[in-house]
């Protein structure tokens, strides 16, 4: 399920072969209207109309009643949870994402193809399993349930429940972006800097790294977003403990099921900003990529 | 530093890239592998500079077993086909890279640095580009750039993988003479690799001439432009004219028509392969005394440049004698298209029993 | 003198090879494939009567119907529109366009929970578009339209992102060459266009499909989750974990993670049969 994350092929290739289309392969301008309005209608009704919908329904009772929401404790703690999650998630999805990217992208071994699937795997995974899976292994009645009661170490429903579940449903997004990329640059930089007397880690750092950074951080990007968001995997580990286990996207529930909407609208609306910075990002990294690629072909 | 290569196997699968290949490299020399693509020879330059372990067989520089020695110890300068530069890096830091990348102990200073970069960017007159990233650069220019930055880790072996292949044909042309000259210069044992007959014949010492995984010829230009050994050779050194023949005591029956070629004197009936280049046929409107001749009619003729060419349909109608003729003789011929003419061939060359190599790229 | 190397002495001779196939192996064992196979193994504490039983409970069998039926409608939709918007960002110009193009990723972007209630709020009878259509006497909040809707919202990306890049690198010329041929604009799309974006499309419809049967977080809260009526297989799952019992919940999700594992499966080989295609075609 890879297409969710790799940047579009195109981005990389071709980007100036989108040829001035001439009269006769375009269609009549009617035609072409009635399409884009189509398309507009579409995307307004699923898109644009519920995200305004967040920020409307947040900022209804008045700016201090949103600020109020914000500035809860369980809110602050929630805030604080989400970030933790995301910053011990990140960073080793990253490094995985690299070790996997080096090994599927300069070699050449058996089983090669297998392996990219099982990256895929979590993607396949509805998110609820995510995290009944460590429930059945961490949880009280879990393989290892008993030997963590002794030792007084709560896995399930606290942060390291939370954490390991938002590693899981993060698990393929930097690996994804950077294979693909990797096995397009090849081997031959990697080579020239051997032969120039680089010990492995110099060419990782100093060749292969700086050259893959965009895709790199764009992968990174789309593993906060989800780390920051994820709901279904969360839900089932956390058990919802107000100012102790709960993330953001746990706290947005519980505040509408408490009826409480405008509160919870508030707090969405700040996972919606997430989402925005996200998209903003994901557009500046793919106009950087886009800029290389035109500079790479003029010469 | 010398090379010597000892019985060198290589195999892709079951794929055989070289089968039992031995070459020694005096020091100083410049040397081409020149052959057709898939012949093996990138991969022979790939074993030399240990970026390929070899199935079997050795490897020496200057009599040192390099067999198993590390890419990174071998000291040698790699120029890769599409040149391979840090498109992240400034043309400087490219070129500084292998300085860098010492350890601490052996890495020159930053002013040290400095200063050899700007040797080298003058050395090949790119100085102004320092601070240029290689996708400024036009392909001559990164060429010689990628160069630079080999011959900044001060390499024993040069190595060069089709290191004109990617340019166009004028500048391909400034950059072989320009390499000839820094050789002169400079005295590295080098190898390159290279499918062009032309670059291989003009810029080298030597020419080793590979076919499918195996070493043809090994000599001089002159050598094996004039001598090749084999059929593959001849054709793929230079245009050549090939005939199939009757060889009976030191005579080649091609089509009715005997030709003395000084050799295989002592051979009775076999089939063989007869070459001719094509500045060896000789042109007469006039039948010339008891020598043998071929009548042909003059099918085409391209006049463009110094040299004319004439494409000659044999009255036989076993096919076409490509001929080269002077603008002068050409004149003095006063030829035209459909003209009936006697040809002479020259210097014929004849490989016996030889099946006909087809596969010449 | 002959050396013998090792076949298995691969001929790249980049370092950290044995490292990081080493550590990803052990990375991924550890994160997905052990805890996968917790959910197998926990299964087998359930003879296959019992766990026959629990998976073909009516109950759960009407939410298989649930989601599988709106998975499959919403990728449908998004099939159709997601083409027409990839046609329309990469042929036409119009104001605005790149930020659509943008927004076209928030459901990959939006937390899901965010989309749910943000969904609801518009889709409910009092909701800025739910209040124009339930006098036409259809409700879409808290029935099972409603979960088509958040399932078609979460899917929205998908068959745009994989067909947008086919469209783009199509060549011009050959549609050029089909007009010049005395081919109308329709003909050559039917003729000429579809027929080199449909594995795109469908690969995308898939993908939309897959992600669509293990959602969550976006349906909870549009669905009103009424049991046998708008309750999709994964509430089934939580909620039988909220009762503990353990193993029927993890029988009911083996269910599906064979499914999506056979659906991965078929995505992975229509991908490496398109890529193939693609590059026998170029």
């Amino acid at each position: 399920m890879s297409i969710s994350t790799t940047l579009p092929a195109s981005q990389y290739s071709n980007y100036q072969n989108k040829v001035a289309r001439s009269r006769a392969t375009s269609e009549p301008v009617w035609a072409r209207w009635t399409l884009i309005a189509i398309v507009l209608l579409f995307l307004t009704l699923f898109l644009i109309v519920p995200l305004a919908a967040v920020f409307t329904e947040a900022l209804r009772k008045g700016f201090d009643t949103y600020i109020t929401a914000l500035t809860d404790p369980d809110a602050l703690s929630s805030i604080k949870l989400t970030l933790i999650a995301a910053a011990i998630a990140v960073p080793l999805n990253l490094v995985f994402g690299v070790a996997a990217a080096w090994a599927i992208a300069k070699f050449e071994f058996r089983g090669k193809s297998i392996l990219i699937t099982l990256i895929d795997l979590p993607f396949a995974v509805s998110p609820v399993i995510a995290g009944l899976i460590y429930v059945l292994i961490f949880g009280l009645q879990g393989w290892f349930g008993s030997t963590l009661l002794d030792h007084d170490i709560k896995v399930v429903f606290a942060i390291p429940g939370i954490v390991l579940a938002t590693i899981f449903v993060t698990f393929p997004f930097v690996a994804r972006e950077l294979i693909p990329l990797m096995q397009a640059q090849g081997k031959e930089e990697e080579e020239a800097g051997l032969v120039l007397g680089a010990s492995g880690w110099q060419i990782l750092w100093r060749i292969t790294l700086p050259n893959v950074k965009w895709g790199l951080l764009y992968g990174v990007i789309l593993t906060n977003a989800r780390a920051m968001g994820e709901f279904g995997a969360v839900s089932v580990v956390s058990g919802h403990i107000r100012g102790l286990t709960n993330t953001l996207p746990l706290h947005v529930e519980i505040l509408y099921n408490e009826y409480n909407y405008a509160a919870a609208f508030a707090v969405a609306s700040l996972l919606a900003i997430l989402a925005l910075v996200t998209l903003l990002l994901k557009s500046f990294v793919e106009w950087k990529v886009a800029r290389d690629a035109q500079i790479d072909e003029k010469s | 530093m010398s090379i010597e290569i000892k019985n060198i196997r290589k195999n892709f699968g079951s794929f055989s890239a070289l089968n039992d290949v031995s070459l020694d490299v005096p020091s100083g020399e410049l040397v081409a592998l020149l052959g057709p693509s898939g012949c093996g020879k990138t991969t022979l330059l790939r074993i030399i500079a240990g970026l390929e372990t070899p199935d079997s067989g050795s490897i020496h520089f200057h009599g040192a077993d390099a067999t198993v020695q590390k890419v990174r110890e071998r000291e040698v300068g790699f120029v890769f086909q599409h040149y391979a530069l840090f498109r992240h890096m400034t043309v400087f830091e490219n070129v500084a890279f292998g300085l860098r990348v010492r350890p601490k102990e052996t890495r020159p200073t930053d002013a040290e640095i400095k200063r050899r970069v700007h040797e080298l960017l003058e050395l090949v007159q790119l100085d102004w580009l320092a601070d240029r990233y290689p996708p400024q650069l036009s392909g001559g220019q990164r060429q010689r750039i990628a160069l630079a930055r080999a011959l900044a880790v001060e390499p024993k072996v040069l190595l060069l993988d089709e290191p004109f292949g990617a340019l166009d044909a004028k500048v391909r042309k400034e950059l072989r003479r320009w390499l000839r000259r820094l050789h002169d210069e400079l005295h590295i044992t080098s190898i390159f690799v290279t499918h062009d007959q032309e670059e291989a014949l003009e810029v080298s010492d030597r020419v080793v001439v590979i076919n499918k995984g195996q070493i043809e010829q090994i000599g001089s230009p002159q050598e094996v432009y004039d001598h090749p050994v084999s059929p593959f050779v001849y054709q793929f050194l230079g245009n050549v004219n090939q005939f199939q023949s009757q060889i009976h005591q030191g005579e080649a029956n091609i089509g009715g028509i005997g030709l003395k070629i000084n050799a295989h004197h002592d051979t009775k009936h076999s089939a063989g392969l007869a070459y001719v280049r094509p500045h060896d046929i000789e042109i007469h409107k006039v039948r010339n005394g008891e020598a043998p001749a071929f009548e042909a009619v003059i099918h085409y003729i391209h006049a463009i440049g110094p040299l004319v060419r004439l494409e000659l349909q044999r009255a036989d109608q076993s096919g076409l004698i490509e001929a080269e003729l002077t603008q002068e003789r050409f004149r003095e011929l006063d030829l035209s298209q459909g003209e009936n003419v006697f040809v002479y061939p020259r210097n014929v060359r004849v490989f016996l029993n030889q099946a006909i190599p087809r596969d010449i790229a | 003198m002959h050396k013998k190397y090792s076949k298995n002495a691969k001929q790249n001779i980049l370092p950290g090879f044995n490292l990081s196939l080493g550590f990803t192996i052990f990375y991924l064992s550890l994160i997905v494939l052990i805890p996968l196979s917790a959910a197998f193994i926990k299964t087998t504490e359930l003879s296959f009567n019992e766990f026959w039983a629990v998976v073909s409970a009516p109950r759960v069998v009407a939410s298989y119907q649930l989601t599988f039926g709106a998975s499959l409608i919403g990728a449908l939709i998004n099939a159709v529109f997601g083409l027409l918007t990839a046609w329309v960002l990469v042929r036409y110009k119009f104001p605005g366009k790149k930020i659509i193009d943008a927004l076209v990723d928030l459901p990959f972007a939006l937390p899901t929970a965010v989309a749910g209630i943000a969904l609801t709020a518009v889709y409910a009878g009092n909701g800025w578009i739910g209040q124009w259509i339930e006098p036409l006497g259809i409700k879409i909040a808290f029935t099972p339209i409603g979960v088509i809707v958040a399932l078609t919202f979460i899917g929205l990306p998908f068959v745009v992102r994989t067909v947008q890049p086919v469209l783009e690198n199509l060549e011009a010329e050959t549609e050029e060459a089909a007009a010049s041929l005395g081919a109308n604009r329709w003909q050559t799309f039917t003729k000429i266009i579809f027929p080199a974006i449909w594995p795109a499309l469908l690969t995308g419809f898939a993908l939309a499909f897959a992600r669509a049967i293990g959602e969550y977080g976006s349906v909870i809260f549009i669905a009103g989750n009424v049991p046998f009526v708008s309750e999709i297989t994964p509430l089934i799952i939580i909620t039988k974990l909220e009762q503990y019992e353990y193993a029927s919940a993890t029988a009911v999700a083996v269910v599906m993670l064979v499914i999506s594992f056979l659906l991965l499966f078929a995505i992975n080989g229509l991908q490496w049969w398109v890529n193939r295609r693609a590059s026998a075609l170029s």
